[in-house]
């Protein structure tokens, strides 16, 4: 080829090919590790990802298992709780009782005198404290006239210093906390009267504007009353579906729709569900707003493919000798799935369900859609009481100003996050315990 | 009796029928001696008579519910003063509102006017006597189903066909509640999009460059008509979305790849659990990381080299966002890489590729398809995700390509017009609609296509 006019190569010796195929080689080798690296690389950034997403949160939040609290001597004034001595509970209800948490700092510190000083000394306290002293009143009105030493919530700010969320000196620059208010604080916690304890209200409170009375049972009986009728309703219904189309649908056009179209309401986004509650639940039959009825249906809507994917995956790792057998005993089809293909799926099913409530359980903003998102103090005890739910807890307290809210958000996701612990860890272990290799 | 309490009753009626079923069907035939006269068992006679009396009553009772509401307040709208009665519709809407809240005591009766007093009396009355009737006709039905059934009770009835039909009338009833899920979505969607397109005409909605959906309060109020130019909410919602797909693609696609072919199986049987958290995290708590890490340290980091970073940047929800998607991407990934045949492999490690070489040549084109059919379902998740964008990227919709500034998206937008309480039909409500329907229909084409391309690839190889 080469004789016509061509250059002549001269051959390549075999040390020229040699050096030439080495260095290639080196070449070759060395984007094979680089292309590896980067594999491990994305991995461990992935990995690192998860790490400090969780150890964010945690930082963040474990202190709000922590709650300053005052000790104080609080002296049950008959003259001011019932000064009429009627014991009744209207009365009792009524009564002053921030007075009674007045009275007993003021014995604390018994030199300020002066309208500024004393509200100051009490703005150490939560106003969440009256409410305790009423609380205890009504429970026992045989308190009235009583001494007792009690603990009472500190204020968010006392909370944050103790916690060192914020510093000494940024407090006077933002008007938190006065010179006076500090040497004060200094003193109760020289006399053990004040320090972080157990931080009980976070477990026991509903909602509230002050971040060191808010609590997640409200949000959290919400989730579940919302979960609850979820539950019931989709798995029934995502079963009866899973069993039709798995085992007695003809294969036609009709049910081809049928699963495409399941198959897409799994990736519809979440938001289009609340829309559809909205329009539908809401605007056309009525139902009332913010309640967990609603939000249930929506919900239902949004787990039922998961549901019914998983259901039909489970059904379809029945092996069919099963189905084969009890036909030939003379069981009729419907007899063959209820008696021996559903029990021996119902481990995958159950589940492909858990996943599918967890999902359910983290799920914002169709709740958002359907009014969810409204202040409610109240812990709710019914399908039709207004309540949110705990991911739309997480999301209003995040939107608050105060700072005392970060951390109580960061405990909210801590709670959310452990329950989704259980669920999946329950799964694994349901999976593992019951999964039949056929 | 509460609705509750009826279908409590109601199944405990539907147990009493199933035990006379039973007991007639044996003694039709005499007793349990005789029992292989009968053509099902007892059981299924049971079962049949229970059926016939719950199936009718509970569907008396879900219509009765379903419609109680709206007849009642069209019976006392119609006897409303006759000054009420001729306001036009919205206004009338406004007053049953009203008439509503005395009703639910949400607003102290005594503050409300005398007309709306007396409606709501009405409307009282009227409840008490349709729960009466409702519990009445739900019992009758209920009780005449069961005595139908029982007087058809023979040795001939074929009861476990009658009931095994039933029951897969059933089971197809319950199949058919994702397409009536679907249907609502779109007839919902689209009924009060076309409501929105009547007053704001579509081509403004879709290629208009402003967006400020503020409506008058007042008729005569200056610079508040709105302005429902949609293209800054779709750039937006592009950009973040892309930033999303950025992180997502490289760190899901390599750590797919390393997990599939390099990894020892022992890693890979914690990494891909742990990889897989992602996408179980809630996407509220992604927000509320992105609002309150992700953001401010973009924040001061931009300030540290003189760039002017908002804290509601863009790139900070497009960066978390991308996270979240990492597990979508890498395990579709996965399974795609590990469809290809070891055939395929082999092939190239014997014309002498090294292993990246043949991943790259051989492996990666053919799960290609695949692949792309996973990122473009991971592109309709960034797109209709919703929690972490309303944390933690802004309201102000501006048109920019810039990742450093503040952005808005559709879903973003949805939310800030429809949380609150506002009348149903103005054009603000209606926009978010309209801007429903934009994401369902993109997501549902992106899902089609993502489907349809993953769904060839796979049986390339099966």
């Amino acid at each position: 080829m080469s004789e016509e006019g061509k250059p002549v190569r001269r051959p390549r010796t075999p040390r020229e090919t040699q050096e030439l195929v080495e260095r290639s080689l080196r070449r070759r080798y060395g984007a094979e590790r680089r292309f590896r690296a980067y594999g491990l690389c994305a991995v461990i950034l992935g990995i690192a990802f998860v790490a400090f997403l969780f150890a964010t949160i945690l930082a963040q939040g474990v202190s709000v298992f922590r709650q300053a609290y005052v000790q104080l001597d609080v002296f049950y004034d008959p003259e001011v709780i019932d000064p009429s001595g009627t014991r009744r509970e209207d009365d009792l209800r009524l009564a002053d009782y921030e007075a009674l948490v007045r009275t007993a700092l003021r014995a604390e510190f018994p030199g300020i005198e002066g309208r500024r000083d004393v509200r100051q000394l009490t703005r150490l306290v939560s106003s969440g404290a009256a409410h305790e002293l009423q609380r205890r009143v009504l429970a026992n009105p045989g308190l009235v006239g009583q001494r007792e030493r009690v603990w009472l919530l500190a204020s968010a700010d006392v909370d944050l210093l103790l916690k060192g969320e914020i510093a000494r000196d940024e407090i006077g620059e933002e008007g938190r906390l006065s010179e006076e208010q500090l040497a004060w604080i200094d003193t109760l916690r020289e006399r053990g009267r004040l320090e972080l304890r157990f931080n009980r209200t976070f477990f026991v409170n509903g909602d509230s504007r002050e971040p060191e009375q808010a609590g997640v049972r409200g949000a959290v009986m919400g989730s579940f009353f919302t979960l609850l009728l979820t539950l019931i309703l989709s798995f029934p219904i995502g079963v009866a579906a899973a069993v039709y189309l798995e085992e007695f649908a003809p294969r036609n056009r009709w049910t081809d729709l049928i699963e495409v179209n399941i198959n897409n309401l799994a990736a519809v986004p979440s938001i289009v569900f609340g829309l559809l509650g909205l329009a539908v639940f809401i605007g056309f039959f009525g139902l009332p707003r913010s309640a967990p009825l609603v939000g249930a249906l929506v919900l239902t809507l949004l787990t039922l493919p998961t549901i019914i994917i998983a259901a039909r995956a489970a059904l379809k790792a029945v092996p069919p000798s099963i189905r084969d057998a009890a036909l030939a005993m003379g069981a009729s089809p419907i007899q063959t799935v209820v008696h021996h293909v559903l029990p021996l799926a119902m481990p995958g099913i159950l589940t492909g369900t858990i996943i599918g409530m967890a999902r359910a359980l983290g799920e914002t903003a169709p709740l958002l859609m359907i009014g969810m998102v409204a202040f409610i103090v109240d812990v709710p005890s019914g399908f039709t009481d207004p309540a949110t739910a705990l991911p739309v807890q997480i999301f209003l307290w995040s939107d608050s100003p105060e700072r005392g809210f970060v951390e109580r958000t960061s405990g909210a996701i801590i709670v959310l996050l452990a329950f989704l612990i259980v669920m999946n860890t329950a799964a694994v272990l349901l999976r593992r315990r019951f999964e039949r290799r056929w | 009796m509460t609705p509750a309490a009826l279908l409590v009753a109601l199944v405990a009626l539907s147990f009493v029928a199933y035990l006379t079923g039973r007991a007639r069907s044996l003694a039709v035939v005499g007793g349990s001696r005789r029992i292989h006269d009968l053509h099902s068992l007892p059981a299924h006679y049971g079962m049949l008579t229970a059926l016939s009396c719950a199936l009718p009553a509970l569907a008396v009772l879900g219509l009765w519910l379903a419609f109680q509401d709206s007849i009642i307040a069209g019976l006392v709208a119609a006897q409303l003063p006759e000054r009420l009665r001729n306001l036009p519709p919205e206004l009338l809407g406004l007053v049953m509102n009203d008439v509503r809240n005395v009703v639910a005591g949400s607003v102290p009766a005594e503050s409300a006017e005398p007309e709306i007093r007396a409606a709501a009396a009405e409307y009282v009355r009227l409840q008490g006597i349709g729960r009466a009737m409702l519990t009445a006709i739900v019992l009758a039905v209920g009780i005449a189903g069961l005595l139908v059934a029982r007087s058809r009770i023979s040795p001939q009835l074929r009861a476990r066909n009658a009931v095994e039909r039933i029951v897969q009338g059933l089971l197809i009833a319950c199949s058919l509640v994702a397409v009536l899920t679907t249907i609502g979505i779109i007839l919902s969607v689209l009924f009060e999009a076309m409501r929105f397109f009547a007053r704001v005409p579509w081509y403004e909605f879709l290629f208009g460059l402003t967006w400020s959906p503020q409506t008058a309060i007042r008729a005569d109020q200056v610079g508040a008509s709105g302005a429902f130019g949609a293209v800054p909410l779709f750039v937006g919602t592009g950009l973040i979305a892309a930033i999303a797909m950025l992180v997502a693609v490289p760190v899901g696609l390599f750590s797919a790849i390393y997990l599939a072919e390099y990894a020892h199986p022992r890693f890979r049987a914690w990494a891909k659990p742990v990889l897989e958290v992602l996408a179980g995290v809630p996407t509220v708590v992604y927000g509320f990381f992105a609002a309150i890490t992700v953001g401010p340290f973009l924040r001061t980091w931009g300030e540290a080299i003189g760039l002017d970073v908002s804290s509601e940047s863009a790139l900070a929800a497009g960066l978390v966002m991308g996270v979240m998607i990492i597990p979508f991407v890498s395990s579709l990934a996965d399974d795609m890489i590990t469809a290809v045949p070891q055939s395929l492999r082999d092939g190239a490690y014997a014309l002498g590729a090294t292993k990246s070489e043949a991943i790259r040549q051989v492996v990666l084109p053919a799960a290609l398809p695949g692949i792309v059919g996973g990122t473009l379902l991971a592109i309709s998740r960034a797109i209709g995700e919703t929690m972490i964008v309303v944390m933690a990227a802004g309201l102000a919709a501006n048109l920019t390509l810039n990742p450093f500034e503040a952005v808005t998206t559709v879903t973003v937008q949805i939310v800030t017009l429809l949380v609150g309480d506002q009348e149903f039909d103005s054009p603000k409500t209606l926009a978010a609609f309209a801007l429903g329907l934009v994401l369902f229909v993109t997501t549902l084409a992106l899902n089609v296509l993502a489907l349809h391309i993953v769904r060839k690839y796979r049986e390339q190889y099966e």
